[in-house]
């Protein structure tokens, strides 16, 4: 796919914040303020970074993506549509019955998803073994995958990352969407993870950190992580939950409620 | 005496090995006892031990799975079924990614170790998942040629093996697919449905049955699912009682499967010989299969009640 550039990319994000927006709106449930947080982690990689063929959705050569939080399913669904995975007036079909856009991702059901995700932590798991894969076939792709800060309080995610450090999988580069809240409260409030860059660095992952925002720091950081070899990267993203919508901002209500039919339209208001 | 099914499956996976280069073997730190250690020595680069951990191996062989591998994977039944439950749920079955799946130490005849180290509720775990295949192979004989069948098919696979070594029930030359169970022995007055290493006490428990003028059938059930419901419907038409037999918890299991066939197409007499809903302890083997009334003088004892005799 074409490559766009960083003001492209922020106006993708945008169109993808207003798809968010309109999704929850119209199913009346799902998750905005973790969509929301991830949009331009998801927008660089499929409109920019990774190597892709919307028209060949299964091309053995191709980058994968992961979106271990599965909850941020408009997100991803955003991105694929946007991309020309399928048309994106199927969105509006998001949780309806017999859609194949799940509640959260079904890859049995959605060209482009790589991954039935929705059972929090199991993300970095698949990604090792798509990494591994990788290896064994002497391929170049790189695997993603884009964890939480929720995600963090799973055991099969310390797991996984002893795992891949010991087995020195490359070619798999993750990112944490760090938006410093889950379901119940502030991830400091519930279980917390602090410090989370020192932990990945003691389970001897390379660590980037970057404003999960900030387009040309997510590209610089991939470009870094591309050039590190022998080992996994973790890009700790620090991101804002409900990002580009004032009122969805760092309001934690927004977590697994959907806005109602004014709030869409205040919404897209802020998102023209 | 054969070898454990659990050796048997080790060996085997060294053939796979050799023809199919896309098969990948995985364990969490048990290969000396799952027998996958043999396939690491000869393929260490298609080899990984993860560790003392059951839900990044999962998760790791469903992500090589959907590359287009084959991994097997093994631990202890006990570990690797409830550990990594849900990753079989999410990111295998859920998935549809062709994971094979090898649990030993099956059971109680587990022995010395005692309850922490027995499964004896894999096969309701597993058969509660949709799309899995279940299977229990009764001797070296058969797990051979079921774990050639696991890697043919096209789906997640599930298989017990277990820790003793065990008698060979079948001849050399007998012909295994996956669901389809075979009569190892054929009677007119009961059935007596059997897996695992109950299969041997089955063909004993028809044995004294003969000296008592009871005719019994013993069908090696190696696979509860997809269960063989055409052999069970024959059967059960034919002799009017079935009986079942299992290593494993009664709730969930292989007679679970059966009698829910039954209900619906031919209500018949049955009986259960299976652990009845309790953990059990250290001791040997046959001590055990003894206190938990899974030997073949249990089986006689059912058989001759629901026969009313």
């Amino acid at each position: 796919m074409e490559k766009l550039s960083v003001e492209q990319l922020k106006a993708k994000s945008k169109l993808v914040r207003r798809h968010i927006v309109e999704m929850t709106g119209a199913a009346a449930s799902g998750h905005p303020g973790g969509s929301l947080s991830a949009t331009e982690i998801l927008v660089a990689l499929y409109f920019n970074l990774m190597d892709h063929n919307p028209q060949d959705p299964q091309w053995p050569d191709r980058d994968r993506l992961i979106l271990s939080k599965g909850h941020a399913s408009p997100a991803l669904y955003a991105a694929l549509a946007e991309a020309g995975y399928f048309d994106p007036k199927t969105l509006k079909d998001f949780r309806k019955l017999g859609s194949p856009l799940q509640g959260h991702p079904d890859r049995r059901k959605l060209p482009g998803v790589e991954a039935s995700t929705g059972s929090l932590g199991q993300g970095l798991s698949l990604g090792i073994g798509m990494a591994l894969a990788r290896r064994l076939d002497k391929k170049n792709y790189y695997t993603y995958v884009i964890t939480s800060d929720g995600e963090m309080n799973e055991g099969q995610t310390w797991e996984a990352a002893a795992m891949a450090a010991h087995h020195k999988v490359d070619h798999l580069i993750a990112f944490l969407d760090d938006n410093k809240y889950q379901l119940d409260d502030a991830t400091k409030n519930i279980c917390d993870m602090e410090p989370i860059v020192e932990k990945w660095k003691a389970f001897r992952w390379h660590t980037i950190e970057v404003n999960g925002h900030d387009m040309k720091q997510i590209l610089q950081a991939v470009e870094k992580a591309k050039k590190f070899k022998g080992g996994p990267v973790m890009i700790i993203a620090h991101t804002v939950k409900g990002k580009g919508v004032s009122f969805m901002e760092g309001n934690n209500a927004f977590h697994g409620v959907a806005p109602t039919e004014e709030q869409v339209q205040k919404a897209l208001k802020e998102l023209e | 005496m054969g070898k454990a099914t659990r050796d048997a499956y080790g060996e085997t996976l060294v053939e796979i090995g050799k023809i199919n280069p896309n098969v990948v073997v995985l364990d969490a730190d048990l290969s000396k006892s799952t027998k996958s250690v043999l396939f690491s020595q000869k393929f260490p680069d298609r080899f990984f031990n993860v560790g003392i951990q059951e839900a990044n191996l999962v998760g790791v062989a469903a992500g090589l799975a959907s590359c287009g591998k084959i991994p097997f994977i093994s631990s202890f039944a006990s570990f690797l079924v409830s550990k990594g439950f849900d990753q079989f749920r999410m990111s295998v079955a859920f998935s549809e990614l062709n994971v094979k799946v090898v649990g030993s130490h099956g059971g109680i005849t587990v022995g010395e170790d005692g309850a922490s180290q027995m499964s004896i509720e894999d096969v309701a775990l597993m058969t509660s998942l949709p799309g899995f295949a279940v299977i229990v192979p009764a001797d070296e004989v058969s797990t051979r040629s079921l774990v050639l069948e696991m890697a043919k098919h096209n789906g997640p696979v599930y298989m017990r093996t277990g820790r003793p070594k065990v008698t060979i029930v079948h001849k050399a030359d007998t012909d295994f697919k996956i669901g389809k169970g075979i009569r190892l022995r054929e009677g007119k007055d009961l059935t007596i449905i059997a897996n695992g290493l109950e299969v041997f006490e089955a063909l004993e428990a028809a044995e004294r049955l003969a000296e008592d003028g009871i005719s019994a059938s013993v069908i090696d059930m190696h696979t509860v699912k997809p269960l063989d419901t055409d052999l069970i419907l024959e059967e059960a038409k034919r002799t009017g009682h079935v009986l079942v037999a299992e290593e494993h918890q009664i709730w969930g299991g292989l007679g679970s499967a059966v009698a829910t066939f039954l209900a619906k197409k031919h209500p018949c007499k049955m009986g259960f010989v299976a652990i009845q809903d309790t953990f059990a302890e250290s001791g040997k083997a046959e001590e055990l299969l003894e206190k938990y009334g899974l030997t073949h003088p249990h089986i006689v004892k059912t058989a001759k009640k629901i026969l009313g005799r």
